[in-house]
């Protein structure tokens, strides 16, 4: 446990060491304040059902925001050290395969953590000023925030997969914003194929990232995407430990 | 304290370590050398488990590096080929982190963290970013990294690499200073250096070993094959080629030093030519200026057994 959280402490310290913790957050509050500006004057149009925690995280800048911000977290997490050759110090140093997979993938979900943090004064600062709602119930935040919270871990133990598979930082990038931005947009599918079948546009929406979010953010939280999140997870960081392991033996 | 057999090591279809076996007992330093690519590196790290062999064993303290890799790597400090660094860390802080991840316990980090500091030589710069530090200094970040948990055995891989005659010199004190208590395993390409430090030298070439002994026993075997160099005015003489036929002259090289030319003789183990080269100048009629017949060193020793045509 103790190896865990030393691993652990150096992968959350190391974006701050680089100037580049300081762009994506900057970067990030940038397009998410946008996101939260166009959310709020579309519904100053007039009345609508739609409220602001819904609207925040169905735009489509925030679409686009939200999928290249895994690439730019974890595109480092193993690239950097097959480069730096510190894979070599690190490996040979007594600590366990899977500690090293999971102190890198838990390093980066908190980073990404902490970049959302900020938003929820988005929310706070929209009731203090207008003297509604943000959302209908409280439900709608947890909902959101916590499809944000499974979502990120997925997409984030993507990143580090493809991180782990290459010894450039922008081969990673691109290999893990390819495969997020073709998972999140294929719940569009459907209508692009004109699949009205019912049964089939239930597994669609089984995979879809963008109805998990409209469906949580409205509140409705549905164990089922717990299950599948936490366990798809599970599979990318075991193909992680794989490919590290593939890559130790190799090197 | 190391116990390497039958090891084999295939990249492909290359076999970069070919049944190689030797050991190393505790408090020995032993000189790991070779020409590049003979297996130096993979060698030391199959046993730091970084590497898997293609077969064959090898163990540290007992503990199969393979099997029970975690407790063999526990005992080892490893200070890798050219120093790889957290460069965005400071001094200090690297090395404390570098001190708890090898299990270091909580309350005695700071201590050792400070020992090894001192040691070192880095006491002034526990708080400079390691990016700021000139090579001589990293490579003493690195060994400082090898020492924290205070391990028995070092393995060192070219650690005096890419440093200035200065900078070598005070990393090759530290070494020895080092070597009193533990035991090391050092690959380096300056064999003056492996004369000082070593009490043993294992000399490889493409993955086999060719010679495992104490520096001075590996010279007295070899005693004889060193070389001699004559200096001579030798006029229109094909001088190069009447010197090769004296017996026991395997080889000769010259180049011209104005009117004189300078010979290198090559010679066979256990020859002494000195009195038929003078003969032979003397017959011939050529100004000798200088004749001088030199010991072999540990360089003819390792060129002789790690020559390409061998």
């Amino acid at each position: 446990m103790k190896t865990f959280l030393t691993l652990l402490g150096r992968e959350v310290k190391s974006y701050f060491y680089s100037p580049i913790a300081y762009v994506v957050m900057f970067y990030f509050l940038l397009v998410a304040g946008f996101n939260f500006y166009i959310g709020v004057e579309f519904l100053n149009r007039g009345p609508t059902e739609i409220t602001v925690v819904e609207m925040a995280f169905n735009t489509v800048p925030f679409w686009w925001a939200y999928v290249l911000i895994f690439p730019l977290i974890t595109m480092r997490t193993y690239a950097e050290e097959y480069r730096m050759g510190t894979f070599e110090t690190l490996t040979t140093a007594p600590v366990e395969d899977w500690m090293v997979v999971l102190g890198k993938f838990s390093g980066a979900f908190i980073f990404y953590c902490i970049l959302w943090a900020p938003t929820f004064l988005h929310f706070a600062i929209f009731q203090l000023i207008t003297g509604q709602l943000a959302a209908n119930a409280s439900g709608a935040y947890w909902g959101s925030y916590l499809l944000l919270g499974l979502m990120g871990m997925f997409f984030t133990a993507i990143g580090c997969l493809a991180s782990a598979m290459t010894r450039d930082q922008i081969n990673a990038a691109v290999i893990s914003f390819s495969f997020i931005t073709i998972w999140f947009f294929f719940g569009l599918m459907p209508d692009i194929w004109n699949i009205t079948d019912p049964d089939k546009r239930e597994f669609f929406t089984y995979l879809a990232a963008l109805q998990h979010m409209a469906d949580f953010s409205r509140g409705l939280i549905d164990s089922r995407r717990i299950v599948w999140y936490v366990s798809m997870t599970g599979l990318v960081l075991f193909a992680t430990l794989q490919v590290f392991q593939y890559r130790k033996w190799k090197a | 304290m190391i116990q390497v057999e039958n090891l084999n090591k295939r990249y492909g279809g290359v076999l970069a370590i070919n049944n190689l076996s030797f050991g190393v007992d505790r408090g020995e330093v032993v000189g790991f050398l070779g020409p590049n690519g003979a297996g130096k590196s993979t060698t030391m790290r199959i046993l730091t488990g970084y590497l898997p062999a293609t077969s064959g064993r090898a163990s540290i303290a007992g503990f199969d590096v393979f099997e029970q890799s975690l407790q063999a790597r526990r005992r080892l400090g490893y200070l890798p080929e050219n120093t790889p660094l957290y460069t965005d860390m400071r001094v200090g802080e690297y090395l404390r982190y570098r001190a708890r991840l090898k299990g270091v316990p909580s309350s005695k980090v700071r201590v050792r963290v400070g020992d090894v500091l001192e040691l070192c030589n880095l006491r002034d710069r526990e708080r400079s970013l390691i990016s700021s530090l000139s090579k001589g200094y990293r490579q003493r970040v690195g060994l400082a990294d090898a020492l924290v948990h205070d391990p028995d055995l070092l393995i060192l891989d070219e650690p005096t690499i890419g440093l200035d005659p200065n900078q070598i010199r005070q990393v090759r004190e530290l070494i020895k200073n080092l070597a009193s208590k533990r035991t090391v395993l050092i690959s380096t390409h300056i064999l003056s250096e492996v004369e000082i430090m070593c009490s043993r030298v294992i000399i490889i070439h493409r993955g086999e070993i060719r010679a495992s002994d104490t520096a001075e026993n590996l010279l007295s075997s070899h005693r004889a094959v060193g070389s001699m160099r004559v200096e001579a005015k030798v006029g229109n003489d094909s001088a190069a080629e009447l010197l090769a036929q004296v017996g026991g002259v395997k080889a000769v090289e010259s180049e011209v030093d104005g009117d004189y030319t300078v010979f290198t003789l090559r010679l066979d183990a256990d020859a002494d030519p000195s009195e038929a080269v003078m003969r032979l100048a003397v017959e011939r009629k050529w100004a000798v200026r200088e004749l001088t017949r030199r010991r072999a060193t540990l360089e003819d020793v390792f060129v002789e057994l790690t020559h390409p045509a061998t």
